[in-house]
């Protein structure tokens, strides 16, 4: 297989004047050519600092451990310059919120051909061309013209695509859009997400969806990866995990979905109790105080992750035994 | 209303937030006379000594501590030497003005750079080089250019470099900390993560959003250094005989209240004025550069 992305035992730290914070313990996940894969979980899952690990764009207090290979180069402890080779050229990264996403003290145009002058050492004109080349590709239409407008003469979902052709721009092999639809409204979202579609065909890397939004994930995903407290709870086929989850974390997600079918339109299902505290060790399954099918030994051992076949993957003492 | 009609339908056109600015200052009109005034006093400091009657140092021996008069082509009067003041005030203009843009400008570049490298880099580049301003910051000012003039004697370069090393302090406080509340916006940290290197980050996407504050700061950093330019040649630090400068004319006005209150008046009126207009420029800068994040 072709992998893009390995990510083994990763662990993300942030030490914090209250001590210890494991925003991601013992990750394993595999991301290969061609894949799009949906990361979720609600917030403070530790969904986004894994990939923020991976891009090396942690915050100065955090640590990471394990290893995180693309195309086989370990990115863990690289330093800042060769971490800079990879970004924008190799791994490129898509922001919650168009709005802030963009300077707004420079035209488009100048902040699109910035990246193509860096990565690909292209003259002034031939950057312009590509620049406009690639608004085309995220549907803005009139390119040559929009590259003389500044950010704030556009509509976010006008800057979410702009967004994305900055991130295109480098030819990433591996592109991370951290819940690129989240701030904006649901038409617009639509869009963005027929945009990804379309580029999904004509990419041949990896494209990580991060988000917390399971619709999202139905409709644009191959794989999906649930996290949970930091850990890595369930990944498999998309298709196969909507239809029938093993995890109960997984479970009660999809129970919490509202439906549109619903007979009787009554009260949101929520899972009770809350996501534990990251800050204190976690002994045994980190969901265990919250799931209705605990037993003694998920507050004990800390369940792994077991492989049932069919490229699933569910860390449940209930479900491998 | 037209015209507000016409510019909404040309959204194309790129109007950046440096375009909406200069149109809002235009409109600010205590902020368009401050500038219309201080140019025709820097023109008149500039071009002014050349059409003055009389030179800066010709002393008219039988016409000390004289009262304005026209016939004789001495406008303001003469001074206590038999000097024209009309000439040396407008020369004096010329020293005041140019070290209050020239220190400013020194304390620009020093303290943008600065301040911009501390911010963005932060942890201990940024505690090193803020501590380094700290020390600076305590170390007294007239100890430091007395310091400076035991060195190197007295030279009105000197007065520049002292001036422009205190007044760049704030300057760097200033852009450390728009610095750190940009470092933490999302543009950023999308051009960090599309692989674009710090000086360039710095250069590009910080210096632009920082220099609103700092075109404020700056104009009120003019009046700073001519009064404290003022306040050197006050205590005979400053520039020496036969230049001038607005704060040697002062100080010697002062000693002639009585029975010469023109030695006084006139370059205090020059100073005040300047900085009046200085001040409602910087006031109408920051209005129109300040409504950034609409």
């Amino acid at each position: 297989m072709n992998a893009i992305l390995e990510i083994e035992h990763l662990t993300t730290r942030f030490a914090t004047p209250d001590g210890e914070v494991h925003a991601v313990s013992d990750v394993d996940l595999r991301l290969d050519a061609g894949e799009t894969v949906g990361i979720v979980g609600e917030s403070g899952s530790g969904k986004s600092q894994l990939f923020l690990t991976v891009m090396g764009l942690l915050a100065g207090n955090g640590r990471a451990e394990g290893s995180a290979r693309y195309r086989g180069t370990e990115l863990l402890g690289l330093s800042r310059g060769e971490m800079r080779r990879y970004r924008g050229r190799h791994m490129a990264m898509i922001f919650q919120d168009p709005m802030t996403s963009l300077n707004p003290h420079l035209t488009v145009g100048r902040q699109l051909t910035e990246v193509l002058n860096l990565h690909k050492g292209m003259d002034a004109a031939a950057a312009r061309a590509a620049a406009i080349a690639m608004l085309e590709q995220v549907r803005i239409p009139d390119g040559a013209r929009r590259m003389a407008a500044y950010p704030h003469e556009f509509s976010g979902g006008m800057r979410q695509r702009i967004m994305i052709a900055m991130a295109l721009l480098g030819g990433p092999d591996l592109l991370i859009a951290d819940e690129p639809t989240t701030a904006l409204d649901v038409t617009v979202q639509a869009q963005i997400l027929e945009l990804l579609r379309e580029l999904k065909a004509s990419l041949n890397g990896a494209i990580v969806l991060i988000t917390h939004d399971l619709g999202v994930i139905a409709g644009l995903c191959d794989r999906v990866a649930v996290m949970y407290a930091g850990r890595l709870v369930e990944e498999g086929p998309v298709e196969a995990i909507f239809a029938a989850p093993k995890h109960p974390y997984t479970q009660g997600l999809l129970a919490a979905l509202p439906r549109v079918d619903a007979k009787q339109p009554g009260d949101l299902f929520a899972i009770p109790g809350q996501p534990p505290n990251l800050q204190r060790g976690i002994v045994g399954c980190a969901f265990a105080p919250r799931c209705h099918q605990v037993i003694d030994r998920c507050r004990a051992v800390r369940p792994l992750l077991a492989d049932l076949g069919c490229g699933r993957r569910v860390a449940c003492h209930r479900v491998g035994a | 209303m037209v015209d507000a009609v016409l510019d909404g339908i040309q959204p194309l056109a790129g109007r950046g937030l440096w375009a909406d600015a200069w149109r809002r200052l235009r409109a600010n009109r205590a902020a368009v006379i401050g500038a219309i005034v201080l140019g025709v006093i820097a023109l008149a400091a500039v071009a002014g000594p050349m059409l003055a009657p009389h030179p800066i140092d010709a002393i008219y021996w039988d016409r000390v501590t004289m009262a304005p008069d026209f016939a004789l082509g001495h406008y303001f009067g003469t001074d206590t030497n038999g000097r024209d003041l009309f000439a040396r005030t407008l020369y004096a203009g010329r020293i005041s003005l140019a070290l209050g843009l020239a220190a400013t400008l020194v304390s620009v570049a020093i303290g943008v750079v600065w301040g911009a490298v501390a911010g963005y880099f932060g942890g201990r580049v940024d505690a090193v080089m803020m501590r380094a301003v700290d020390v600076l910051y305590a170390l007294p000012f007239m100890f430091f250019v007395i310091l400076l003039m035991v060195y190197f004697g007295r030279n009105p370069l000197l007065l520049f470099v002292a001036l422009g090393a205190v007044s760049w302090l704030d300057m760097a406080r200033i852009v450390r900390g728009q610095t750190l509340s940009l470092r933490r916006k999302e543009f950023i940290e999308a051009a960090t993560a599309g692989g674009i290197r710090d000086a360039v980050i710095i250069r590009r996407h910080i210096v632009p959003n920082c220099l609103g504050p700092v075109i404020i700061y700056a104009t009120l950093t003019v009046p700073n250094v001519i009064l404290l330019e003022s306040f050197l040649s006050f205590l005979g630090l400053g520039v020496q005989e036969p230049m001038t400068s607005w704060g040697v004319l002062i100080s010697e006005g002062a000693r002639q209240l009585e029975g010469g209150q023109w030695l006084l008046v006139f370059p205090a009126g020059f100073l005040a004025t300047t900085l009046f207009c200085l001040n409602f420029i910087g006031d109408g800068l920051r209005d129109a550069l300040d409504p950034k994040d609409r």
